[in-house]
């Protein structure tokens, strides 16, 4: 059984029509990376995996249940979510950011600090040095790794990301994308990954989704990617060669 | 000061007191709880704020004067006082509880929903805690307006400040209205003072 599944999906709100006929799966363990430029859908629809948005036609599956017969909480906080803004709380200091959805769940607090340490170490901040500092104290590519942190806490099988790396230098991202590889692979979790930059999908994604005006165009692993002969594959294939 | 003055001083200090405490009072028990309404219910937004906003241009005296027909909250005496008292001090406490949350950052509201958080833990663990500087200093607006309209409350009876300030008028003892403008004048900075050392003490550091 597929992770998550997509089944003939559309959304429409206020007379627009944002995705229609959207059909595919995520198996455990694989990232499937949402390709497509500013107002494709692709946000849409990864909010529609953890029913922050719920589809107008067709069903969303997570776990094999439908997103509209999960209990809303129980399944938010089975997926993890990071988005480009990070959203940490500034009135939290790291360690609680970090610790949020194990607290939500009722872990006692000395579990929570050894998850937090743990999870600070694997994102690659010293815990001494970052427990207690807040969101402001940080670089913008450390609040990104604290939001990673943050998403991983509760050990959830699937995680969702916004466009996470998207304003941040070169250089940054680059080392955030090598941490992303080696967190899917190493806890052989699945996720879904949204950006528009078809280099980063190529890099992360183990298939790549390509949404243009609300349509999944094409769906494939980077090499047949490479192949594709839709005019917006073309567009984005285009931009690999500058 | 004269020594008759003295005695009085401290009555009509503590009755204004006893007006401005338990009008606020009232108006943040009804107003901060309308101003998170607000949050949530985007219809009621046009008639509540509506509402605040109209009682706010009413004059007080004239206020004072409708109420006064009222079954139950009108009358002579304290209790009307601090009615209208309370029906001024809500729009600044609405509004800044209202704009408060609103201004939270979105995409900190929507990583806590995305986290899992229920619309209460929303509410208090982050939306609150983030809009307590914008609703203190709603808080503060209308404590230092009330201490100051108060006074006119010695006109249906109401007692306090006013007192004084009423009966030197009538009486052209500019020593009466004094006794009667200078404490409130000082409750008010005070007052000011006072809650705007907290709100600071709220400021993310």
């Amino acid at each position: 059984m597929p992770l998550v599944e997509f089944r003939d999906v559309g959304y429409q709100t206020a007379g627009k029509t944002i995705l229609s006929h959207i059909s595919f799966s995520v198996e455990a363990g694989e990232t499937v990376v949402l390709l497509g430029r500013s107002g494709s859908g692709k946000t849409t629809a990864l909010k529609m995996t953890n029913g922050m948005l719920f589809p107008t036609s067709g069903q969303v599956l997570v776990e094999g249940r439908a997103t509209v017969d999960w209990d809303p909480i129980r399944l938010k906080r089975r997926i993890g979510y990071v988005i480009q803004d990070v959203g940490l709380f500034p009135h939290f200091t790291v360690a609680a950011n970090v610790g949020l959805v194990p607290k939500l769940e009722g872990w006692g607090q000395i579990s929570i600090d050894r998850r937090v340490d743990e999870l600070l170490r694997k994102v690659g901040l010293e815990p001494a040095e970052f427990r207690l500092r807040y969101p402001r104290q940080l670089s913008g590519g450390q609040r990104q790794r604290v939001g990673v942190a943050r998403a991983l806490a509760a050990e959830p099988p699937l995680l969702l990301f916004d466009e996470p790396f998207g304003a941040l230098d070169p250089i940054t991202r680059n080392e955030l994308q090598q941490q992303f590889l080696e967190l899917t692979r190493d806890s052989h979790k699945s996720s879904i990954f949204v950006t528009h930059d078809i280099r980063e999908a190529f890099r992360l994604g183990h298939r790549v989704a390509l949404l243009s005006s609300g349509r999944l165009e094409a769906i494939a692993a980077p090499t047949e990617f490479r192949r594709a002969e839709t005019g917006e594959a073309r567009a984005f294939l285009a931009g690999l060669e500058d | 000061m004269r020594p008759d003055l003295v005695h009085d001083v401290v009555q009509l200090t503590a009755e204004h007191l006893v007006l401005v405490a338990s009008s606020m009072a009232v108006a943040l028990l009804l107003g901060v709880p309308a101003g998170i309404l607000l949050t949530r219910r985007a219809g009621l937004r046009k008639w509540l704020l509506g509402f605040a906003s109209v009682m706010q241009t009413i004059p007080s005296l004239a206020l004072f004067g409708f109420l006064i027909p009222i079954p139950l909250i009108g009358g002579i005496g304290p209790r009307t006082v601090i009615v209208a008292l309370a029906l001024y001090a809500l729009l600044p406490i609405v509004r800044n509880t209202f704009v408060g949350i609103a201004t939270v950052d979105a995409a900190v509201c929507e990583s806590a929903v995305a986290m899992g958080m229920s619309d209460g833990q929303v509410l208090r663990q982050v939306q609150l805690p983030l809009a307590a500087q914008t609703i203190l200093a709603g808080i503060r607006i209308a404590t230092v307006a009330t201490i100051g309209t108060a006074t006119i409350g010695a006109a249906i009876g109401g007692g306090g400040l006013g007192v004084f300030i009423f009966r030197g008028i009538a009486s052209v003892d500019s020593a009466q209205i004094l006794a009667g403008a200078v404490p409130a004048a000082l409750l008010a900075l005070l007052a000011d003072g006072g809650l705007g050392w907290i709100e600071r003490k709220l400021a993310p550091a």
